[in-house]
């Protein structure tokens, strides 16, 4: 029994390191190709040129068209996201009664399954030209559609975890709230929205940093166009979408455009990690004070 | 000259669900005096007084029958508006239960929900509460400060403030001083004292040496029947239920 338990143990012990590993070895990779792109092209250039064309004859390496692209979807995105989600956040915790709870709750869990390629032909395919219909400007591909269906696909990221930080606020405040003669919204706005607020900001950090890092909705409906604007209404590209570009082209491996990737790939790693830490460090705050 | 009663409750009965936590109870309460509720736990105590402000409305399954009236209106009709009802009738705790807000935003939250900003209102307002809640002088000078730095004692008596804030007729007390410690309990208990000039209170407790130092009128309870109503001095002394005669001698509960 005691070999079998130390085996099991050591399986156990072995797939965390494998994890660790992995991790480890990712970010190598990363900074690797990246020190090497950056003695090529210095830091300067890359975040201060106004253009990105390392594709083309004359190549421009400025990474600012990409982040002004990535920022301008992800905005959108939580523009549309966060006061949905907080809303049906609240609703949920405050005015549903039971049952209906136990409706819409699966409803919206539904809606983080459905693939990101479907959001994606969905967003070019039929939220663009319902936009077109009222807003003549807008091109065929655009960050607008991109943004607002990212953001629907956020929804259910934004609500659940807001509503667990609401339904995590004691009862005891929710009652005193109640007592005071506060309506539904007073107690939800007053109260148990502000008192859950570090839990929400948690949620948001955590949608933006999916924004940031979210692919095939961009790649499909934004268009491929590095462009440093943030006007909604044409094609502009991300940091995501320049690696799909770049991954899915016959470049030479070891050439300087091939290098650009893994200088994107850092750029958003460096984003979504600050985020995530963000994220975790709020959270750790915010435990404190209720414990 | 008979005094007047302020609460009333008219062959009340009430449901969780399946279960009957309220049995057919009858009582009037007078106006500016303190009554007890006692009787051991799950015997419905609590459940009764938050009759009284309808804070057992947002329970499932939770179902009433009969009139509970406050200044001879029936509180349960259609076109009361429960918010409004709440500010007429003031609630305290079990556990205090302050904002997460500073001591000053604490007191003033029922008259900023009700639109009032004028800051000399809302100055006034605090130090008045404070005062009649007996904290004035322990927080006076940090009244910007978070409520949750207080010590629990004092917690409960932000919370006496913030319901006095609003200028309620009725305060019912749900074993205000239960989670207290003595000397905070002393304290709360010489409070209700001072309260009850001016305030209809009603006060849940276990207690019953609490019961018999600060009400006027007390009533035993159990299994969600009202067993004996009366001046508290009688009902200690000379209880006419047998149940009521066992529960004080503490032969249970």
């Amino acid at each position: 029994m005691r070999v079998k338990e130390k085996i099991i143990e050591g399986l156990l012990l072995l797939s965390a390191i494998i994890t660790v590993f992995i991790t480890v070895a990712i970010i190598w990779v990363l900074l690797s190709e990246s020190v090497s792109f950056f003695r090529e092209i210095s830091i300067v250039r890359f975040l201060t040129e106004k253009e990105w064309t390392p594709l083309f004859a004359e190549k421009k390496f400025g990474i600012l068209p990409l982040v002004s692209g990535t920022f301008l979807t992800t905005f959108i995105a939580i523009a549309v996201a966060l006061p949905v989600g907080l809303t049906v956040a609240i609703y949920l915790n405050i005015y549903s009664p039971g049952k209906l709870k136990l409706i819409i709750k699966p409803v919206l869990e539904l809606l983080a399954t459905i693939p990101t390629v479907v959001y994606g032909f969905f967003a070019l395919t039929v939220v663009t030209p319902f936009l077109q219909s009222f807003i003549p400007g807008l091109a065929g591909f655009n960050a607008l559609s991109a943004g607002i269906v990212m953001g629907i696909m956020i929804v259910p990221m934004i609500s659940s975890l807001s509503e667990d930080a609401i339904g995590s606020v004691p009862l005891s405040l929710r009652d005193a709230a109640f007592g005071m003669g506060s309506t539904r919204f007073q107690t939800a706005f007053k109260v148990m929205v502000p008192a859950a607020s570090s839990g929400i900001v948690v949620s948001v950090i955590l949608a933006v940093s999916r924004a940031v890092g979210e692919t095939m909705i961009v790649a499909i409906a934004a268009g491929q166009q590095p462009r440093l604007t943030l006007n909604p209404l044409v094609p502009i590209e991300t940091i995501t979408t320049y690696i799909v570009q770049v991954s899915l082209g016959d470049v030479p491996h070891g050439s300087i455009e091939y290098k650009t990737i893994f200088a994107a790939g850092i750029t958003l790693f460096i984003f979504t990690f600050a985020l995530n830490n963000i994220s975790f460090w709020v959270r750790k705050k915010y435990q404190e004070k209720y414990d | 000259m008979s005094k007047s009663y302020k609460l009333a409750a008219n062959d009340v009965n009430a449901w969780y669900g399946d279960f009957h936590a309220i049995k057919g109870i009858n009582i009037a309460l007078e106006e500016k005096a303190v009554t007890a509720f006692i009787g051991p736990s799950g015997c419905g105590k609590s459940t009764f007084l938050r009759l009284f402000n309808r804070m057992n409305d947002y329970i499932d399954g939770f179902r009433l029958e009969g009139e509970i009236l406050l200044d001879q209106k029936n509180i349960y009709k259609k076109d009361v508006r429960v918010d409004e009802l709440r500010k007429e009738v003031g609630m305290v705790f079990q556990k205090p239960n302050p904002f997460p807000k500073t001591i000053f935003e604490n007191v003033v939250y029922g008259l900023r929900i009700q639109g009032v900003s004028k800051k000399k209102v809302l100055e006034e307002t605090v130090e008045r509460s404070l005062k009649q809640a007996a904290l004035w002088e322990e927080v006076k000078d940090k009244l910007h400060k978070s409520a949750l730095a207080l010590s629990g004692g004092q917690q409960q008596r932000l919370c006496i403030a913030r319901a006095l804030a609003i200028e309620p007729t009725v305060l019912l007390m749900d074993e205000p001083a239960s989670a207290l410690d003595p000397i905070s309990t002393t304290k709360i208990e010489d409070l209700i004292y001072e309260l009850k000039n001016q305030y209809t209170i009603v006060i849940v407790t276990h207690n019953m040496q609490q019961a018999g130092r600060v009400s006027d009128h007390t009533a035993f309870f159990l299994s969600g029947e009202l067993v004996e109503h009366s001046k508290t001095k009688t009902l200690f002394t000379s209880p006419k239920d047998k149940r009521t005669q066992n529960y004080i001698t503490g032969r249970f509960g």
